[in-house]
């Protein structure tokens, strides 16, 4: 067989990227809107903020864990250089709530969840079963997008939260058994740091990134053409795209939140 | 082999609609990506008619079906379904009309991650129907499938044949004034081809109901044109001598994106078209 080269021109590529970004803008709004129409499949909510908030626990456990320890193990031979090892809570606090739990934990939720959900839709596109559902009287972002974006914001703020505190722990762990730190000191230092503008930048973030995944996952799952090689094509993009929107997407949020409260 | 009865005590549910048509085709064109489907396609379905609609693989067939239910937009031409022309309809007012519309997709499109009692009750079950009452209305029309028995199984633990039972199930529940079967026979044994031809027929001439047949099997459509549905022995019968095709079925034929062939039985036999005779011989 032959192997056939086909040149794309740079402005098809333009074009074909501006129409994705304009479907993926209708799809997200769309989706959205849902939310203050009838019906709201609160049931289909439920079982999606169960699949991906529980079933990303352990996940999320041991990456929290796993990178507040690292954090703190990495900072600590810095830090144990300039005599202020006592430093290490205020690092490792800051590090995680402000950007590594948030982070981490998105880019962990998107490897999960945003596969699983292109997966899925992209197989009930090729079966014919998202044609079946418009068919019945349903409106698949009402049905299928809709709760899984409310799920998955949902469930990312608490996932976060939980990450958060798992790398504080393990931060805890390095610091205290490792370095000998005394435990009031790195609590009190943990604590002590956290400004307002750190929790509040913590807490949107994982709402925005929740929004990527679910919006991103969808949007591939939903535009799957080409039988099963196509829905291994859209589970891969889908990934990649929320992982690097992620990235983005939390690079601006910090630059925003730090041009409206100042830099610390 | 006979069909077993569906007590559904609305019977001849199609011919309620004050329409003229059932469903209405003009000029409708269709192309996707400069590959052009269907070109000027113009046809009617009569109340309580079923239309065979014959073409090669890739004539534009299951697109036509789709378009009929609003699930694809003509890029050009009318389609009026039930005296409602869907061209102009949002989703939202299709998804009212889709209410009166029942379809049978190709490979079935059940949801597998659901038993087969909530893909038959998926309708129900997204009204809010009460649960007692989906259990009978479920049961009724699994029962006129001969699948009772699959009511707590998933789609993966049912055979070809017996999955597309299932959606008919589905599309009749509701007992619509229009049903489309996009290749209901494909690919299945003909003992099982034979059930649920006799089960199209049953809806044709007991319900009354108004069909488009997307099939590549023209014995299918010849058995429904030579045959009638018997209430009093429950199972399909030959028409007597003289009413030969004398029911409500008609043919259509696709060929290079355009309508060759509309008219019924007698007609499509008297065809001197060359094509026409070698595709039905």
């Amino acid at each position: 067989m032959a192997l056939e080269i086909e040149f794309v021109s740079p402005f098809d590529v333009a074009k074909d990227f501006a129409a994705a970004v304009q479907e993926y803008t209708l799809l997200a709004g769309q989706s959205v809107a849902n939310f203050f129409r009838r019906p709201l499949y609160m049931a289909d909510m439920v079982q999606q903020a169960d699949l991906i908030g529980v079933g990303s626990l352990p996940i999320v456990i041991l990456t929290g864990l796993s990178v507040g320890a690292l954090l703190a193990l990495n900072a600590a031979s810095t830090l144990q250089r300039f005599g202020g090892i006592t430093l290490i809570g205020q690092l490792v606090s800051i590090g995680m709530v402000t950007e590594l739990g948030p982070l981490i934990t998105g880019l962990m939720v998107a490897g999960r969840n945003a596969s699983g959900m292109a997966s899925e839709l992209g197989s009930m596109i090729v079966t014919e079963q998202i044609d079946a559902m418009r068919a019945l009287g349903t409106d698949p972002t009402k049905k299928l997008i809709t709760p899984r974006i409310g799920a998955t914001a949902f469930m990312l703020f608490f996932l976060t939260i939980i990450a958060d505190l798992l790398g504080l722990i393990g931060g805890y762990a390095v610091a205290h058994l490792i370095f000998g730190l005394n435990t009031r000191q790195y609590w009190t230092s943990v604590w002590q740091i956290l400004v307002f503008r750190d929790v509040f930048t913590g807490l949107i973030k994982p709402v925005l990134f929740g929004f990527i995944i679910s919006t991103v996952g969808c949007y591939y799952g939903i535009s799957t053409r080409g039988g099963t090689q196509g829905v291994g094509r859209s589970t891969t993009q889908a990934v990649v795209a929320a992982s690097v929107l992620i990235l983005i997407v939390d690079f601006f949020v910090t630059k925003l939140i730090f041009a409206i409260f100042g830099y610390r | 082999m006979s069909a077993p009865t569906l007590p559904i005590e609305k019977s001849a549910s199609a011919i309620t609609s004050m329409s003229n048509y059932a469903i209405e085709f003009e000029n409708v064109s269709i192309a996707f990506d400069e590959h052009e489907v269907l070109n000027d396609v113009s046809f009617r379905l009569n109340h309580g008619e079923t239309k065979a609609v014959f073409g090669v693989a890739g004539s534009g067939k299951s697109t036509l079906l789709k378009m009929a239910v609003g699930l694809l937009k003509p890029d050009s031409g009318r389609i009026s379904v039930l005296g409602e022309e869907i061209t102009s309809m949002n989703e939202q007012q299709l998804f009212e009309l889709r209410r009166r519309v029942g379809i049978v997709f190709q490979e079935s499109a059940l949801f597998d991650s659901l038993k087969v009692y909530e893909n038959v009750g998926y309708r129900l079950l997204e009204e809010k129907t009460s649960p007692e009452e989906i259990e009978r209305r479920v049961r009724e029309v699994l029962r006129f499938v001969e699948l009772e028995r699959t009511y707590d199984m998933y789609p993966s633990e049912l055979s070809g044949g017996m999955r597309r039972r299932v959606a008919i199930a589905r599309a009749i529940i509701t007992e619509p004034e229009v049903l489309l079967y996009d290749s209901p026979t494909g690919g299945l044994d003909p003992v099982t081809s034979n059930t649920i031809v006799e089960l199209i027929m049953k809806q044709r001439d007991v319900y009354k109901t108004s069909a488009l047949m997307v099939t590549h099997r023209l014995q299918d459509a010849f058995t429904m044109a030579t045959h009638q549905f018997d209430q009093a022995t429950n199972q399909m019968v030959l028409l007597p001598k003289g009413k030969n095709c004398d029911v409500p079925m008609s043919f259509l034929i696709l060929r290079d994106c355009k309508v060759i062939f509309d008219g019924d039985a007698h007609q499509l036999a008297a065809s001197k078209d060359d094509y026409i005779r070698e595709y039905i011989s």
